[in-house]
Protein backbone atom coordinates (compact mmCIF):
# COMPACT_ATOMS: atom_id res chain seq x y z
CA UNK A 1 0.00 0.00 0.00
CA UNK A 2 1.51 3.44 -0.89
CA UNK A 3 2.31 5.50 2.19
CA UNK A 4 2.51 9.56 2.25
CA UNK A 5 4.89 11.13 4.33
CA UNK A 6 2.56 13.86 5.71
CA UNK A 7 5.43 15.02 8.48
CA UNK A 8 9.16 14.44 8.81
CA UNK A 9 11.50 14.70 11.62
CA UNK A 10 12.41 17.86 11.03
CA UNK A 11 8.96 19.40 10.53
CA UNK A 12 7.70 17.31 13.61
CA UNK A 13 10.07 18.86 15.46
CA UNK A 14 9.42 22.67 14.32
CA UNK A 15 5.64 21.90 15.38
CA UNK A 16 6.55 20.56 19.04
CA UNK A 17 8.54 23.92 19.31
CA UNK A 18 5.64 26.08 18.03
CA UNK A 19 2.82 24.65 19.85
CA UNK A 20 5.25 24.71 23.26
CA UNK A 21 5.56 28.28 22.61
CA UNK A 22 1.95 28.50 22.01
CA UNK A 23 1.29 26.83 25.17
CA UNK A 24 3.74 29.13 26.81
CA UNK A 25 1.81 32.24 25.39
CA UNK A 26 -1.67 30.76 27.13
CA UNK A 27 -0.17 28.99 30.31
CA UNK A 28 2.95 31.43 31.36
CA UNK A 29 4.42 29.38 34.40
CA UNK A 30 1.81 26.57 34.57
CA UNK A 31 1.34 27.38 37.93
CA UNK A 32 -2.48 26.13 37.77
CA UNK A 33 -2.42 24.43 34.09
CA UNK A 34 -1.71 20.51 34.27
CA UNK A 35 -0.76 18.36 30.72
CA UNK A 36 -3.19 15.54 30.57
CA UNK A 37 -1.79 12.86 27.28
CA UNK A 38 -4.80 10.28 26.54
CA UNK A 39 -3.69 6.80 26.24
CA UNK A 40 -2.80 5.11 24.46
CA UNK A 41 -0.65 7.53 22.07
CA UNK A 42 -1.03 11.16 22.81
CA UNK A 43 1.42 10.11 26.23
CA UNK A 44 4.25 10.62 23.55
CA UNK A 45 3.33 13.95 22.48
CA UNK A 46 2.59 15.06 26.17
CA UNK A 47 6.07 13.68 27.48
CA UNK A 48 7.81 15.44 24.49
CA UNK A 49 6.14 18.83 25.20
CA UNK A 50 6.58 18.50 28.95
CA UNK A 51 10.46 17.75 28.19
CA UNK A 52 10.67 20.87 25.50
CA UNK A 53 9.07 23.44 27.76
CA UNK A 54 11.42 22.46 30.79
CA UNK A 55 14.65 22.26 29.16
CA UNK A 56 14.28 24.53 26.60
CA UNK A 57 12.29 27.18 27.97
CA UNK A 58 13.05 26.82 31.71
CA UNK A 59 9.81 26.27 32.94
CA UNK A 60 9.65 23.67 35.95
CA UNK A 61 7.31 21.99 37.92
CA UNK A 62 4.71 20.71 34.99
CA UNK A 63 2.30 18.21 36.46
CA UNK A 64 1.59 15.73 33.50
CA UNK A 65 -0.90 13.11 33.89
CA UNK A 66 -2.29 10.49 31.60
CA UNK A 67 -6.03 9.47 31.31
CA UNK A 68 -6.89 6.16 29.76
CA UNK A 69 -10.45 6.51 28.56
CA UNK A 70 -11.60 2.66 27.17
CA UNK A 71 -14.05 2.26 30.27
CA UNK A 72 -16.01 5.37 29.44
CA UNK A 73 -15.68 4.68 25.37
CA UNK A 74 -19.62 4.99 23.28
CA UNK A 75 -18.53 2.12 20.86
CA UNK A 76 -18.01 0.01 24.06
CA UNK A 77 -19.35 -3.83 22.68
CA UNK A 78 -19.74 -2.41 19.11
CA UNK A 79 -16.07 -2.34 17.62
CA UNK A 80 -15.04 -5.97 16.67
CA UNK A 81 -11.88 -5.94 18.58
CA UNK A 82 -12.14 -5.68 22.23
CA UNK A 83 -10.48 -2.13 23.64
CA UNK A 84 -6.97 -2.86 25.78
CA UNK A 85 -7.34 -0.77 28.99
CA UNK A 86 -4.01 1.56 29.55
CA UNK A 87 -2.84 2.57 32.66
CA UNK A 88 -4.36 6.03 33.90
CA UNK A 89 -1.90 7.88 36.04
CA UNK A 90 -3.16 11.16 37.58
CA UNK A 91 -1.25 11.87 40.67
CA UNK A 92 -2.93 15.44 41.42
CA UNK A 93 -6.14 17.40 42.27
CA UNK A 94 -7.63 18.61 38.62
CA UNK A 95 -10.28 20.80 40.64
CA UNK A 96 -10.19 23.95 39.65
CA UNK A 97 -6.80 23.78 37.38
CA UNK A 98 -6.88 24.78 33.78
CA UNK A 99 -6.85 21.47 31.96
CA UNK A 100 -5.18 20.92 28.52
CA UNK A 101 -5.82 17.40 27.17
CA UNK A 102 -2.63 16.50 24.99
CA UNK A 103 -3.42 13.80 21.92
CA UNK A 104 -1.68 12.56 18.92
CA UNK A 105 -4.41 12.73 16.44
CA UNK A 106 -8.27 14.20 16.16
CA UNK A 107 -10.31 12.30 13.80
CA UNK A 108 -13.98 11.80 15.25
CA UNK A 109 -13.97 13.03 18.18
CA UNK A 110 -15.34 10.89 20.15
CA UNK A 111 -12.20 9.61 22.34
CA UNK A 112 -12.02 13.20 23.36
CA UNK A 113 -15.58 13.56 24.16
CA UNK A 114 -14.91 10.36 26.59
CA UNK A 115 -12.09 11.86 28.03
CA UNK A 116 -14.18 15.33 29.00
CA UNK A 117 -16.48 12.30 31.05
CA UNK A 118 -13.49 10.76 31.99
CA UNK A 119 -11.58 13.40 33.48
CA UNK A 120 -14.50 14.70 35.98
CA UNK A 121 -13.64 11.47 38.28
CA UNK A 122 -10.53 13.71 39.15
CA UNK A 123 -12.28 16.53 40.35
CA UNK A 124 -13.86 19.29 38.13
CA UNK A 125 -11.56 21.89 36.29
CA UNK A 126 -11.81 25.57 35.46
CA UNK A 127 -11.46 24.81 31.57
CA UNK A 128 -10.27 22.25 29.45
CA UNK A 129 -8.39 22.67 26.05
CA UNK A 130 -7.39 20.72 23.56
CA UNK A 131 -3.97 20.11 21.54
CA UNK A 132 -3.55 17.44 18.97
CA UNK A 133 -0.73 17.30 16.51
CA UNK A 134 -2.89 16.36 13.28
CA UNK A 135 -6.05 17.52 12.84
CA UNK A 136 -7.82 15.49 10.32
CA UNK A 137 -10.79 17.90 9.01
CA UNK A 138 -14.29 17.28 7.91
CA UNK A 139 -14.61 14.14 9.54
CA UNK A 140 -15.74 15.05 13.21
CA UNK A 141 -18.66 13.31 14.24
CA UNK A 142 -19.24 15.97 17.02
CA UNK A 143 -19.04 19.50 18.19
CA UNK A 144 -15.06 19.42 19.57
CA UNK A 145 -12.00 21.30 17.94
CA UNK A 146 -8.68 22.00 18.97
CA UNK A 147 -6.91 24.73 20.98
CA UNK A 148 -4.05 24.36 19.47
CA UNK A 149 -3.05 21.95 16.16
CA UNK A 150 0.06 20.97 14.83
CA UNK A 151 -0.90 20.32 11.13
CA UNK A 152 -4.30 20.19 9.60
CA UNK A 153 -5.08 17.50 6.93
CA UNK A 154 -7.56 16.02 4.59
CA UNK A 155 -7.81 12.42 4.58
CA UNK A 156 -10.58 10.12 3.02
CA UNK A 157 -12.37 8.37 5.85
CA UNK A 158 -10.49 4.95 4.49
CA UNK A 159 -6.98 6.34 4.85
CA UNK A 160 -5.06 6.03 8.19
CA UNK A 161 -2.84 8.65 9.35
CA UNK A 162 -0.17 7.47 11.46
CA UNK A 163 2.45 9.65 14.12
CA UNK A 164 5.43 7.56 14.72
CA UNK A 165 7.83 8.64 17.84
CA UNK A 166 11.24 7.97 18.01
CA UNK A 167 10.57 6.86 21.89
CA UNK A 168 8.29 3.66 20.26
CA UNK A 169 8.58 3.54 16.35
CA UNK A 170 11.88 4.44 16.15
CA UNK A 171 11.95 7.94 14.41
CA UNK A 172 9.54 11.09 14.47
CA UNK A 173 7.39 11.05 11.11
CA UNK A 174 3.67 11.01 10.33
CA UNK A 175 2.19 8.93 7.57
CA UNK A 176 -1.13 8.75 5.45
CA UNK A 177 -1.68 5.18 4.72
CA UNK B 1 -6.74 -6.72 22.64
CA UNK B 2 -7.29 -10.49 23.89
CA UNK B 3 -10.19 -11.58 25.00
CA UNK B 4 -11.31 -14.34 27.51
CA UNK B 5 -11.79 -17.70 25.70
CA UNK B 6 -15.00 -18.46 27.54
CA UNK B 7 -18.46 -17.20 27.08
CA UNK B 8 -19.55 -17.62 30.92
CA UNK B 9 -17.55 -17.80 34.16
CA UNK B 10 -18.55 -20.70 35.48
CA UNK B 11 -15.43 -22.56 36.75
CA UNK B 12 -11.67 -21.61 36.95
CA UNK B 13 -11.69 -24.94 34.97
CA UNK B 14 -13.13 -23.86 31.75
CA UNK B 15 -10.21 -21.05 32.22
CA UNK B 16 -6.77 -21.22 30.71
CA UNK B 17 -3.70 -19.07 31.51
CA UNK B 18 -4.06 -16.44 29.55
CA UNK B 19 -7.67 -15.91 30.47
CA UNK B 20 -6.30 -15.50 34.37
CA UNK B 21 -3.52 -12.92 33.13
CA UNK B 22 -5.99 -10.82 30.98
CA UNK B 23 -8.54 -10.82 34.20
CA UNK B 24 -6.08 -10.08 36.28
CA UNK B 25 -4.71 -7.49 34.43
CA UNK B 26 -8.06 -5.72 33.62
CA UNK B 27 -8.70 -6.08 37.59
CA UNK B 28 -4.91 -3.49 37.64
CA UNK B 29 -7.24 -0.98 35.57
CA UNK B 30 -10.44 -1.43 37.46
CA UNK B 31 -8.63 -1.25 41.57
CA UNK B 32 -7.00 2.12 40.15
CA UNK B 33 -10.96 3.34 39.11
CA UNK B 34 -12.25 2.24 42.61
CA UNK B 35 -9.28 4.37 44.09
CA UNK B 36 -10.41 7.76 42.53
CA UNK B 37 -12.39 10.18 44.12
CA UNK B 38 -15.44 9.00 41.41
CA UNK B 39 -15.40 5.20 41.51
CA UNK B 40 -17.39 4.87 38.84
CA UNK B 41 -16.91 4.64 35.30
CA UNK B 42 -19.86 4.31 32.44
CA UNK B 43 -18.69 1.38 30.10
CA UNK B 44 -22.20 -1.31 31.56
CA UNK B 45 -24.46 1.47 30.72
CA UNK B 46 -26.63 -0.45 28.66
CA UNK B 47 -26.59 -4.01 30.07
CA UNK B 48 -28.89 -5.59 33.00
CA UNK B 49 -27.42 -7.88 35.19
CA UNK B 50 -29.72 -10.07 37.68
CA UNK B 51 -28.48 -11.23 40.43
CA UNK B 52 -29.66 -14.58 41.79
CA UNK B 53 -28.88 -15.80 45.10
CA UNK B 54 -30.47 -19.37 45.93
CA UNK B 55 -28.16 -19.60 49.43
CA UNK B 56 -27.37 -17.19 51.69
CA UNK B 57 -24.25 -14.51 50.80
CA UNK B 58 -23.14 -11.50 52.51
CA UNK B 59 -19.87 -10.76 51.08
CA UNK B 60 -20.21 -12.21 47.38
CA UNK B 61 -23.43 -10.71 47.18
CA UNK B 62 -22.24 -7.36 48.04
CA UNK B 63 -19.16 -7.29 46.17
CA UNK B 64 -20.98 -8.76 42.86
CA UNK B 65 -23.34 -5.98 42.86
CA UNK B 66 -20.94 -2.84 43.81
CA UNK B 67 -18.75 -4.05 41.22
CA UNK B 68 -22.02 -3.90 38.54
CA UNK B 69 -22.32 -0.54 39.89
CA UNK B 70 -19.58 0.98 39.46
CA UNK B 71 -19.53 -0.26 36.07
CA UNK B 72 -22.71 1.08 35.49
CA UNK B 73 -24.77 -1.52 34.67
CA UNK B 74 -28.30 -2.28 35.70
CA UNK B 75 -28.63 -4.39 38.59
CA UNK B 76 -31.56 -6.74 39.83
CA UNK B 77 -31.29 -8.69 42.91
CA UNK B 78 -32.81 -11.81 43.86
CA UNK B 79 -33.03 -14.03 46.53
CA UNK B 80 -34.99 -17.39 46.95
CA UNK B 81 -36.42 -16.55 50.86
CA UNK B 82 -39.52 -13.96 48.88
CA UNK B 83 -39.07 -15.56 45.84
CA UNK B 84 -41.77 -18.18 43.89
CA UNK B 85 -39.00 -21.06 44.61
CA UNK B 86 -40.69 -21.52 47.44
CA UNK B 87 -43.43 -21.92 45.17
CA UNK B 88 -42.03 -24.47 43.30
CA UNK B 89 -40.97 -23.06 40.23
CA UNK B 90 -37.80 -25.04 38.22
CA UNK B 91 -34.73 -23.31 38.07
CA UNK B 92 -34.76 -22.72 34.48
CA UNK B 93 -38.30 -20.85 34.19
CA UNK B 94 -37.10 -18.88 37.27
CA UNK B 95 -34.17 -17.42 35.02
CA UNK B 96 -35.86 -17.55 31.63
CA UNK B 97 -38.85 -15.09 33.50
CA UNK B 98 -36.13 -13.00 34.53
CA UNK B 99 -34.53 -13.03 31.12
CA UNK B 100 -37.22 -11.97 29.54
CA UNK B 101 -37.29 -8.63 31.17
CA UNK B 102 -34.24 -8.65 29.05
CA UNK B 103 -31.75 -9.32 31.69
CA UNK B 104 -28.01 -9.88 29.76
CA UNK B 105 -26.33 -11.29 32.64
CA UNK B 106 -27.05 -13.46 35.34
CA UNK B 107 -24.83 -14.27 38.63
CA UNK B 108 -26.14 -17.34 40.07
CA UNK B 109 -25.38 -19.29 43.65
CA UNK B 110 -26.87 -22.24 44.38
CA UNK B 111 -26.56 -25.09 46.55
CA UNK B 112 -26.44 -27.94 43.66
CA UNK B 113 -23.07 -28.38 42.09
CA UNK B 114 -22.86 -27.68 38.50
CA UNK B 115 -26.44 -25.43 38.49
CA UNK B 116 -24.59 -22.78 36.52
CA UNK B 117 -23.29 -24.97 33.73
CA UNK B 118 -26.71 -26.13 33.68
CA UNK B 119 -27.85 -22.67 33.52
CA UNK B 120 -25.43 -21.92 30.57
CA UNK B 121 -26.46 -25.03 28.66
CA UNK B 122 -30.24 -24.05 28.74
CA UNK B 123 -30.95 -20.47 28.62
CA UNK B 124 -29.97 -17.37 26.41
CA UNK B 125 -27.64 -15.04 28.50
CA UNK B 126 -23.93 -14.71 29.86
CA UNK B 127 -23.84 -16.80 33.61
CA UNK B 128 -20.89 -15.90 36.18
CA UNK B 129 -20.90 -18.66 38.77
CA UNK B 130 -20.94 -17.20 42.09
CA UNK B 131 -20.65 -20.55 43.86
CA UNK B 132 -22.41 -24.12 43.18
CA UNK B 133 -22.34 -26.36 46.10
CA UNK B 134 -19.08 -27.58 46.83
CA UNK B 135 -18.10 -27.36 43.27
CA UNK B 136 -16.44 -24.12 42.43
CA UNK B 137 -16.58 -20.44 43.24
CA UNK B 138 -14.42 -18.82 40.46
CA UNK B 139 -14.29 -15.19 41.27
CA UNK B 140 -12.97 -16.05 44.30
CA UNK B 141 -10.61 -18.27 43.51
CA UNK B 142 -9.49 -15.37 41.17
CA UNK B 143 -9.47 -12.69 43.95
CA UNK B 144 -6.77 -15.15 45.77
CA UNK B 145 -4.89 -15.92 43.66
CA UNK B 146 -4.79 -11.88 42.34
CA UNK B 147 -4.16 -11.59 46.14
CA UNK B 148 -1.16 -13.73 46.72
CA UNK B 149 0.01 -11.79 42.96
CA UNK B 150 -0.39 -8.23 44.89
CA UNK B 151 1.73 -9.24 48.01
CA UNK B 152 4.07 -11.58 46.89
CA UNK B 153 4.68 -10.39 43.23
CA UNK B 154 3.72 -13.13 41.39
CA UNK B 155 2.22 -16.69 41.97
CA UNK B 156 3.90 -18.80 39.75
CA UNK B 157 6.59 -20.98 42.36
CA UNK B 158 4.27 -20.26 45.09
CA UNK B 159 3.98 -22.68 47.76
CA UNK B 160 -0.15 -22.34 49.14
CA UNK B 161 -1.28 -24.69 51.77
CA UNK B 162 -5.15 -24.53 52.17
CA UNK B 163 -6.26 -25.86 55.46
CA UNK B 164 -9.51 -27.04 56.32
CA UNK B 165 -12.58 -28.39 55.37
CA UNK B 166 -11.38 -28.88 51.67
CA UNK B 167 -14.51 -31.63 51.51
CA UNK B 168 -17.40 -29.16 51.75
CA UNK B 169 -15.40 -25.88 49.73
CA UNK B 170 -16.26 -24.47 46.31
CA UNK B 171 -13.17 -22.20 47.57
CA UNK B 172 -10.37 -25.00 47.71
CA UNK B 173 -11.24 -26.02 44.94
CA UNK B 174 -11.14 -23.00 42.70
CA UNK B 175 -8.38 -22.21 44.31
CA UNK B 176 -6.01 -25.25 43.56
CA UNK B 177 -7.33 -24.74 39.36
CA UNK B 178 -6.32 -21.24 40.02
CA UNK B 179 -2.97 -21.92 41.50
CA UNK B 180 -1.58 -25.25 39.67
CA UNK B 181 -2.62 -23.28 36.57
CA UNK B 182 -0.73 -19.96 37.09
CA UNK B 183 2.16 -22.21 38.41
CA UNK B 184 2.15 -22.71 42.19
CA UNK B 185 2.65 -25.80 44.20
CA UNK B 186 -0.20 -26.55 46.55
CA UNK B 187 -1.01 -29.03 49.53
CA UNK B 188 -3.79 -29.71 51.76
CA UNK B 189 -4.08 -29.74 55.39
CA UNK B 190 -7.21 -30.74 57.71
CA UNK B 191 -8.77 -33.39 59.58
CA UNK B 192 -8.96 -37.17 57.21
CA UNK B 193 -12.46 -36.71 57.47
CA UNK B 194 -12.31 -33.02 55.98
CA UNK B 195 -10.19 -34.21 52.94
CA UNK B 196 -11.67 -35.79 49.80
CA UNK B 197 -10.74 -38.99 48.77
CA UNK B 198 -9.17 -38.63 45.52
CA UNK B 199 -7.74 -35.36 46.11
CA UNK B 200 -4.52 -36.33 45.22
CA UNK B 201 -5.71 -37.22 41.53
CA UNK B 202 -5.61 -33.40 40.84
CA UNK B 203 -2.20 -33.20 41.81
CA UNK B 204 -1.70 -31.32 45.26
CA UNK B 205 -0.57 -33.42 47.97
CA UNK B 206 -1.93 -34.00 52.19
CA UNK B 207 -0.47 -32.48 54.99
CA UNK B 208 -2.44 -34.33 58.22
CA UNK B 209 -0.01 -31.79 60.31
CA UNK B 210 -0.69 -28.01 60.55
CA UNK B 211 2.71 -27.53 61.53
CA UNK B 212 4.65 -29.00 59.00
CA UNK B 213 2.01 -27.43 56.37
CA UNK B 214 3.13 -24.15 57.94
CA UNK B 215 6.86 -24.42 57.50
CA UNK B 216 6.82 -25.66 53.90
CA UNK B 217 4.06 -22.60 52.84
CA UNK B 218 4.70 -19.13 51.46
CA UNK B 219 0.33 -18.57 51.94
CA UNK B 220 -1.57 -20.32 54.06
CA UNK B 221 -5.35 -20.29 52.71
CA UNK B 222 -7.44 -20.77 55.83
CA UNK B 223 -10.97 -22.30 55.09
CA UNK B 224 -14.17 -21.81 57.02
CA UNK B 225 -15.44 -24.87 59.10
CA UNK B 226 -18.87 -24.90 56.99
CA UNK B 227 -21.17 -26.51 59.82
CA UNK B 228 -24.22 -25.98 57.78
CA UNK B 229 -23.21 -28.56 55.07
CA UNK B 230 -22.11 -31.00 57.55
CA UNK B 231 -24.99 -33.73 57.90
CA UNK B 232 -23.03 -36.11 60.90
CA UNK B 233 -19.68 -35.10 62.83
CA UNK B 234 -16.50 -35.08 60.98
CA UNK B 235 -14.63 -34.16 64.17
CA UNK B 236 -15.34 -34.45 67.73
CA UNK B 237 -15.76 -30.99 68.66
CA UNK B 238 -14.74 -27.30 67.55
CA UNK B 239 -12.37 -27.01 70.56
CA UNK B 240 -10.26 -30.19 68.93
CA UNK B 241 -10.36 -28.79 65.51
CA UNK B 242 -9.15 -25.29 66.84
CA UNK B 243 -6.28 -27.03 68.83
CA UNK B 244 -5.27 -29.38 66.00
CA UNK B 245 -5.73 -27.33 63.00
CA UNK B 246 -6.07 -23.58 64.35
CA UNK B 247 -3.74 -20.43 63.64
CA UNK B 248 -2.74 -18.67 66.33
CA UNK B 249 -0.08 -15.98 66.85
CA UNK B 250 2.35 -18.02 68.90
CA UNK B 251 2.28 -20.54 66.12
CA UNK B 252 2.93 -17.73 63.66
CA UNK B 253 5.87 -16.39 65.31
CA UNK B 254 7.38 -20.01 65.90
CA UNK B 255 7.57 -20.25 62.37
CA UNK B 256 11.26 -19.68 60.76
CA UNK B 257 9.50 -17.49 58.35
CA UNK B 258 6.81 -14.89 57.50
CA UNK B 259 4.21 -15.96 55.62
CA UNK B 260 1.04 -14.76 54.31
CA UNK B 261 -2.10 -15.41 56.00
CA UNK B 262 -5.47 -15.76 53.84
CA UNK B 263 -9.32 -16.47 54.72
CA UNK B 264 -12.09 -16.19 52.26
CA UNK B 265 -14.45 -15.01 55.13
CA UNK B 266 -16.71 -15.18 57.04
CA UNK B 267 -14.35 -15.96 59.81
CA UNK B 268 -15.09 -18.58 62.89
CA UNK B 269 -12.96 -16.03 65.07
CA UNK B 270 -10.85 -18.99 67.37
CA UNK B 271 -11.43 -21.51 65.27
CA UNK B 272 -9.73 -21.42 61.91
CA UNK B 273 -7.53 -18.41 63.08
CA UNK B 274 -7.65 -16.35 66.41
CA UNK B 275 -8.39 -12.58 66.17
CA UNK B 276 -4.67 -11.51 66.69
CA UNK B 277 -3.68 -13.65 63.38
CA UNK B 278 -6.92 -12.13 61.46
CA UNK B 279 -6.10 -8.39 62.38
CA UNK B 280 -2.23 -8.84 61.87
CA UNK B 281 0.04 -7.33 59.44
CA UNK B 282 0.56 -10.88 57.99
CA UNK B 283 -3.10 -11.36 57.12
CA UNK B 284 -4.37 -10.20 53.90
CA UNK B 285 -7.62 -10.80 54.67
CA UNK B 286 -9.53 -7.09 53.99
CA UNK B 287 -7.06 -6.78 50.66
CA UNK B 288 -8.95 -10.01 49.55
CA UNK B 289 -12.17 -7.82 50.04
CA UNK B 290 -11.29 -5.43 48.38
CA UNK B 291 -9.44 -7.28 45.26
CA UNK B 292 -12.66 -9.04 44.88
CA UNK B 293 -14.72 -5.93 43.61
CA UNK B 294 -11.93 -4.94 41.36
CA UNK B 295 -11.64 -8.91 40.17
CA UNK B 296 -15.47 -9.02 39.57
CA UNK B 297 -15.59 -5.67 37.74
CA UNK B 298 -12.94 -7.16 35.59
CA UNK B 299 -14.89 -10.37 35.14
CA UNK B 300 -18.11 -8.97 34.70
CA UNK B 301 -16.66 -6.06 32.11
CA UNK B 302 -14.70 -8.84 29.83
CA UNK B 303 -18.11 -11.04 29.92
CA UNK B 304 -19.83 -8.22 28.46
CA UNK B 305 -17.75 -7.24 25.96
CA UNK B 306 -18.48 -10.26 24.68
CA UNK B 307 -22.42 -9.98 24.65
CA UNK B 308 -23.80 -9.21 20.84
Amino acid sequence: MSQKVLLTSKEVNIILNRLACQLIENHLDFSSTVLIGIQPRGTFLAERLKDLLEKEYNINNIQLGFLDITFFRDDFRSREKQLEANKTQIDFLVENKKVVFIDDVLYTGRSINAALTAVQSFGRPSEIELLVLIDRRFSRHLPIQPDYRGRQVDAFNDEKVKVCWKEKDGEDAVYLN
Amino acid sequence: MSELSVNHLLGIKYLNKQDIDLIFETADHFKEVINRPIKKVPSLRDITIANIFFENSTRTKLSFELAQKRLSADVISFSTAQSSVKKGETLIDTVNNILSMKVDMVVMRHANPGAAYFLSQNVKASIINAGDGAHEHPTQGLLDSYSIRERLGEVAGKKVVIVGDILHSRVALSNIYALQMQGAEVKVCGPKTLIPKYIESLGVTVEPNLRKALEWCDVANMLRVQNERMDVNYFPSTREYAQQYGVDKALLNSLNKEIVIMHPGPINRGVEITSDVADSEQSVILDQVENGVAIRMAVIYLLASKIQ
